[in-house]
């Protein structure tokens, strides 16, 4: 209804590139791997004050294989690290992964042997969110900056 | 079903004699009550392994089931998927500084983890607290048991179908936070609780919200009864789910709520009052059944006695310091701090040394956690830092318990029964 | 020494001293706690007498600490309630560096079974006769016993391994 008012009787002309994207990044379907008390700060941001499904986030899925973006909440420790790589490995291209809180991006914390310090010591991080927790807004801070990513990074046209 | 079938399907790429030894553990549970039979024509019987990623495991925990159909035959657990060494840690910390580390243990209640410690290390330390912090530490206790146990409930019913209820609940559990905001500065993992009392006072907005919140949740907690209580679809579900006889109940080792649903009726705040609970009236629900809902029905009973104690604490409520005046003992209060050389240097002294308990002392001290019963252990060695400090998880308890309830169960009410013990992995895992 | 006990603390510290004098090492209180420490052979036949006699029928908690002194280095400590009289006792045991090497109780109280396998995991201290001597927070691959005094609080490089980074591996 508010598109056909403001174009008119015309029509739209875009990229084909903005297109696909605009509807990648307002369906980026959160798969979360909530492991510790991050997790909790995700289900709030999942939660109805802070909404998720607004921005496009509408399910969490937990099934690697339907879902766009992994977001690690919590502490990683080795044992769990293998499980976590599978997990990644599962889940189909184009993927993004926030790694939330101090604990996933750096160790946080957590300075002794279990730890992993920071995720990216075996996964390819897009966005780190710092805090611990982070308030659910950074969340959704960062869920936005992934928005950014998506619109801005790939060419569905040009093979790079 | 032989060990060579599960290893010669099996290829497992990382943890290899991890992985060796939990297969071979599982085939010989039970190993004399297990009929040997070779003729298994429809090929029902199979082990399934619900991995430490899974949506309806709170947590990162991991079940290796055997099943024979629907029917689960034999189960072994498989946790320490999110264990940190956080009893290492504690022996190069001074024990105030330890204090965000127990937010992070029970995380869904971290108020509680505050106080355990810090009554620890009162009892080893023998610092005297004043009255205001008491009832004050009393009503972040309560408050954390009613969060704790609302998204305790949230998640049980949505893992039993109901989705929209864990949308209700986080509502009220807002509401909490906000309360906490505005009376710690944190919403979620408060350290508010310092050794010799509290952080800071309860502000009067702070006080005004939580009068209002003990208002508007128990008609909250009306609606939910009226939902859950006689509805059939959740009783179906729940009862005579899951049993935990009451002669095995206390030889299993269960704790909290799991141990009351079978019948026992001990709390720590009953066995061992700390912090006023003996000047306050409460009850301790107990069911005798020992399935889901009698766990069910006593956290429900729980949440009501808790608003029953915020309210005589809110009226009870001494006015006076709230962090013990001692120099040695607690941390001096900012106006000294910023405005005198004493302050400032106790403040420094607090920090870089610590509180020294005598050398040789060693105490145990236990808080009725909303889980169960949470207990640190701490030796002195006359330092700051402790020589060696163990924490007695209630949910480390509680997942042996799982190992014993869950053979002769189906499959489908895995989820319910890991849902109605109510384990959080932080503090099962340290 | 002289103990503030209660009227059943009293009759179980008496009882233990009638039948076991000469497995019972010391008893002591510190804080308000009541501590008593046995031969490491007892350790059985006193936990199945004060289950059957004196009703601790609830263990708690199995504690183990390094005490870092050459003998006797590793130390157990039971917590055992009494729910009948609303009592708390501690039971000590200790044993050396070189064979740490202990009876379990899981055949008094079930819910010895998994905090004896902390203990293990942990300390290295072995339970003879136990149904399930695993390690529990740490997988079988690694080789050191975290809470030992000189294992190091960053762990050792190496000692357990991390995935791989390169998108195709198994």
């Amino acid at each position: 209804m508010g598109l056909e008012s403001a174009l008119g009787e015309g029509y739209l002309t875009t990229k084909v590139d903005s297109v696909v994207n605009w509807a990648r990044a307002n369906a980026a379907w959160p798969m979360p791997m909530g492991l510790a008390c991050c997790a909790i700060e995700m289900m709030a941001f999942a939660g109805p004050k802070y909404d998720a499904a607004r921005f496009g986030s509408e399910v969490m899925r937990f099934s690697p294989r339907q879902s766009d973006v992994m977001i690690v909440a919590g502490w990683c420790t080795y044992k769990m690290s293998h499980a976590i790589r599978r997990i990644w490995d599962q889940m189909p291209d184009p993927k993004w992964c926030i790694a939330m809180g101090a604990c996933a991006s750096t160790g946080g914390m957590h300075r002794c042997y279990g730890v992993v310090q920071g995720v990216d010591n075996f996964l390819p991080v897009d966005v780190y969110i710092s805090g611990c927790p982070p308030r659910p807004d950074a969340v959704l801070h960062a869920l936005m900056k992934i928005q950014d990513k998506i619109k801005t990074e790939h060419s569905v046209m040009l093979d790079t | 079903m032989k060990l060579s079938d599960i290893q010669s399907k099996v290829h497992s790429t990382f943890f290899k004699e991890h992985q060796r030894k939990l297969y071979q553990s599982l085939e010989d549970k039970h190993t004399t009550i297990e009929q040997l039979d070779d003729g298994d024509p429809l090929n029902s019987k199979m082990i399934l392994n619900m991995g430490p990623q899974h949506p309806a495991t709170h947590g990162v925990i991991r079940l290796v089931l055997q099943l024979h159909g629907e029917t689960i035959e034999k189960v072994k657990l498989d946790i320490g998927y999110l264990h940190r060494g956080v009893e290492k840690i504690a022996e190069n910390k001074t024990y105030q500084e330890f204090m965000p580390y127990t937010d992070r243990m029970d995380y869904l209640s971290p108020y509680s983890n505050n106080v355990a410690l810090c009554t620890a290390v009162e009892k080893i330390a023998d610092v005297e607290v004043p009255e205001r912090a008491h009832y004050i530490r009393m009503i972040g206790c309560e408050l954390a048991r009613i969060s704790s146990h609302l998204l305790w409930l949230g998640t049980m019913v949505m893992d039993a179908g109901a989705v929209s209820f864990f949308i209700w609940t986080f509502k009220e559990r807002e509401k909490i936070y906000d309360i906490m905001d505005r009376l710690a500065g944190h919403r979620f993992t408060v350290s508010h609780a310092r050794i010799g009392g509290v952080a800071n006072d309860i502000t009067d907005e702070a006080m005004g919200a939580i009068k209002e919140f003990t208002q508007m949740f128990p008609k909250e907690l009306k609606d939910y009864h009226k939902l859950l209580d006689r509805n059939r679809l959740f009783f179906d579900r729940n009862e005579a789910v899951g049993v935990l006889k009451t002669k095995d109940a206390l030889n299993i080792g269960a704790k909290g709520p799991v141990l009351r649903a079978a019948g026992y009726a001990y709390d720590v705040r009953k066995f061992a009052p700390y912090a006023r609970y003996d000047e306050v009236e409460f009850g301790i629900p107990t069911r005798l059944e020992g399935d889901n809902l009698a766990r069910y029905f006593v956290r429900m009973e729980e949440m009501s006695e808790s608003i029953r104690i915020i309210r005589q604490c809110i009226d009870k409520l001494p006015k006076g310091l709230v962090r013990t005046d001692n120099a040695k003992q607690a941390y001096p209060s900012k106006d000294e701090v910023y405005y005198s050389m004493e302050g400032m240097i106790h403040d420094f002294m607090m920090t870089d040394t610590g509180i020294c308990p005598p050398e040789g002392a060693e105490s145990y001290h236990a808080v009725e956690a909303p889980k169960g019963e949470l207990g640190y252990f701490i030796q002195s060695d006359g330092t700051g830092h402790p020589w060696r400090m163990k924490i007695n998880a209630p949910s480390f308890a509680n997942l042996q318990v799982l190992e014993n309830i869950l053979d002769g169960e189906m499959v489908a009410d895995t989820v319910v029964i890991i849902g109605g013990l109510d384990p959080v992995m932080g503090e099962a895992d340290k | 020494m002289a103990l503030e006990l209660n009227e059943s603390l009293q009759k179980t510290i008496d009882g233990l001293s009638d039948q076991f004098t000469e497995k019972l090492i010391e008893v002591y209180q510190s804080t308000g706690d009541t501590f008593v420490r046995i031969e490491a052979e007892a350790l059985v036949e006193v936990c199945t007498y004060l289950k059957n006699e004196h009703h601790f029928v609830y263990l708690t908690d199995i504690i183990g600490t390094d005490r870092y002194t050459s003998d006797e280095r590793f130390e157990v400590i039971y917590n055992l309630i009494c729910l009948k009289n609303q009592t708390r006792l501690f039971l000590k045991v200790r044993c050396d560096e070189e064979s740490p090497v202990l009876t379990t109780v899981s055949t008094v109280w079930k819910s010895a079974n998994w905090m004896e396998r902390e203990v293990y995991d942990m300390f290295g201290v072995r339970f003879n006769d136990h149904p399930d001597l695993r390690r529990i927070f740490l997988p079988e691959d690694f080789d050191y016993f975290p809470l030992r005094k000189e294992f190091p609080l960053l762990g050792i490089q190496g000692s357990i391994e991390l995935p791989n980074t390169t998108p195709d591996t198994e």
